[in-house]
């Protein structure tokens, strides 16, 4: 996969933020956020903690709500309207830090729930598509098995699955590999890579910068609520402009 | 990378833990005489238990008279047996119209068939809630009657352990969909029906159930339009279920409120709506928390339904004690309520193991 070829691949915009602002209480989290994402782009979001990228990723399926400004997924914009919330959530797919995967049932019934609940499949699809999931991120041998007896990348790659299975138009992951042990991270980023070369729009906040160089359209660096600096990865990396980018990229990439 | 994966083509030896204890003498030591302190407990122990037992085993069995024509030739140094032998079919069945008593005795059968099969996780879904359905018709059909060529028998009539048993059995199942509610609506955003939730619970659980049962059965007719009634134990059973949601609901807010906030979270990103969210994803794993609790409440509901001798109920405490009115069965008030609690506890032995059954069941997922 070649940058020329990205070109052609990305398409309409799938996710715009329009000066989305939102405050948690009095903090002021996002700050006149503009952002645009094309179909099949790949954005890595980065920044220090407390930057407001997570919440900012949770706007976009109305984890949390933004106070002002547009937020236009899917051709749909996210207002107060919950049939509008659920339409956007069956074509928006989360994978998050904590796995978050359903202790009370077993990979397979993780994989199947909200597809037959959702969508409607009958229960013999649903779990055709869940074993086709859990083959691609290759692990079609845990099926029956509890998320409690699973190692973190193992549940990391069941949470992927899981979403896959909605075959959701876009997907969002906050910080996927950051509660897992080191040597697990590299099997879960192997999965994102290749869903990111079928062609998955995604946006993922991550600090794995070797991820990030293989697989970002665009980077996206993130700074006390607003979007700092934003480009395509050989430039973020080689010339960063603003001196927040610079500061932060030196101290993880430092060592 | 590759150290790692030499590493796990390499054979590990297997090693055994050690054997920890071995023989009876082992044990002994190891749990009961562990040191000075422990010996002297166990010793405390022994002694009570050697000054208790002996005279219990001597009162109920050996002592015991077992048949007896009266009460007279009853008296003797142990249990009188023979007492409960005369007075079971009136204990058991009560005021129920006594060559009827086929009827109850079959109600009893069937509830604990079900319960039986309750225990049953094949048989767990859609096929126990139809189970539930046709048994509770088949209980209503025998204690009513009036259909079938059997005797309509007035619900004033009904008494002992179906009487018990109906309202526990019956008013429990009631009593958890409504404390569910409650629960969720207590928890819930909008403010009318989060204080409507709090308002009530709060207000039953603090009166006394006594009260309620008391208000039902002599307050609500106050208020009914001239003409209209309702069957006394209906309202004592409607009582009974709203006084039990609401102790229910508290401790199912409890396991509510012990669910973390990212499986709320990863329910609603794939998509799922509250009441699915609530019944696939919250409530199993809610409720699987306070198994324990539950069965406390379950435990002090079914033996709460004894207080409905208050409003003039013949619940089984209530033909027990009557029993003991007969002049010529004077003086076995302690077998009468012996035997009593002997049944009580019977059922409330079997609710906790049950319970425990249910606990391992649940938490197949937590398990490594």
């Amino acid at each position: 996969m070649t940058d020329s070829a990205g070109e052609n691949r990305v398409g309409e915009p799938i996710i715009q933020l329009r000066h989305v602002d939102k405050w948690f209480g009095d903090f002021h989290v996002l700050k006149d956020l503009n952002l645009e994402v094309k179909k099949g782009e790949r954005v890595v979001v980065c920044g220090p903690s407390g930057s407001g990228k997570s919440t900012m990723i949770r706007c976009i399926n109305r984890l949390e709500e933004h106070q002002r400004g547009q937020i236009i997924v899917a051709g749909i914009e996210l207002t107060a309207d919950v049939k509008n919330i659920e339409a956007i959530r069956r074509e928006v797919g989360m994978v998050f830090q904590q796995f978050n995967l359903f202790p009370h049932l077993t990979v397979l019934q993780n994989l199947t729930l909200a597809p037959i609940w959702v969508r409607r499949l009958p229960r013999n699809e649903a779990e055709d598509l869940a074993r086709l999931y859990l083959e691609r991120v290759r692990i079609p041998e845990q099926a029956d098995k509890y998320p409690g007896q699973l190692s973190g990348g193992q549940q990391q790659r069941v949470a992927i699955a899981r979403s896959l299975c909605m075959k959701p138009e876009i997907m969002l992951f906050d910080e996927p590999t950051s509660a897992l042990d080191p040597e697990m991270i590299k099997e879960v980023l192997d999965v994102m890579i290749e869903l990111a070369r079928d062609g998955m729009t995604m946006v993922c906040i991550t600090h794995e910068m070797g991820f990030a160089r293989t697989v970002a359209d665009t980077m996206v660096f993130m700074d006390r609520g607003e979007i700092v600096e934003r480009g395509p990865p050989a430039e973020f990396f080689a010339h960063p402009e603003s001196d927040r980018t610079k500061l932060f990229l030196s101290q993880i990439l430092s060592h | 990378m590759t150290d790692l994966d030499i590493a796990q083509e390499l054979p590990i030896p297997v090693e055994r833990p050690p054997q920890s204890t071995h023989g009876i003498v082992d044990w002994l030591r190891a749990n009961l005489f562990g040191g000075v302190f422990n010996t002297i407990l166990t010793l405390i122990a022994l002694y009570f238990l050697a000054v208790a037992i002996p005279p219990l085993v001597r009162w109920a069995f050996i002592d015991a008279v077992w048949s007896a024509p009266n009460g007279q030739a009853c008296h003797g140094a142990g249990a009188c047996w023979a007492f409960i032998g005369e007075k079971l079919r009136f204990i058991l069945f009560g005021r129920f119209p006594y060559d009827q008593q086929w009827r109850p005795l079959a109600v009893v059968v069937i509830f604990v068939a079900m319960i039986l099969a309750s225990c049953d996780r094949r048989l767990w879904g859609r096929r126990l809630m139809l189970l539930w359905l046709a048994g509770f018709i088949a209980v209503g059909v025998l204690m009513w009657g009036g259909i079938l060529g059997i005797r309509y028998v007035e619900t004033g009539l009904w008494s002992g352990l179906p009487l018990t048993l109906i309202l526990a059995v019956v008013g429990l199942p009631f009593a958890f969909p409504v404390a569910i509610l409650l629960a969720l609506g207590r928890r819930s955003k909008l403010p009318a029906v989060r204080w409507m939730c709090v308002g009530y619970i709060e207000l039953v659980r603090g009166v006394p159930l006594v009260t309620v049962l008391f208000m039902a059965s002599v307050v609500l007719p106050l208020f009914l339009p001239p003409g209209v009634t309702i069957d006394k134990l209906l309202r004592a059973g409607i009582a009974f279920v709203l006084f039990a949601a609401a102790y229910i609901a508290e401790v199912i807010r409890g396991g509510l409120q012990a669910i973390p906030r990212g499986q709320i979270e990863a329910a609603d990103a794939l998509g799922l709506g509250y009441w699915q969210r609530t019944r696939l994803i919250v409530l199993p794993q809610a409720l699987a928390m306070v198994i324990p609790p539950l069965v406390n409440n379950f435990i002090g509901g079914f033996k709460n339904t004894s207080l409905v001798i208050i409003i003039g109920l013949f619940d089984l405490l209530n033909t027990a004690n009557n029993a003991l009115s007969d002049p010529n069965w004077q003086g076995f008030a302690t077998e009468s309520y012996v035997f009593v609690a002997a049944i009580y506890w019977s059922f409330c032995f079997f609710m906790s193991r049950y319970s425990q059954m249910l606990e391992r069941e649940f938490n197949k997922g937590r398990q490594r």
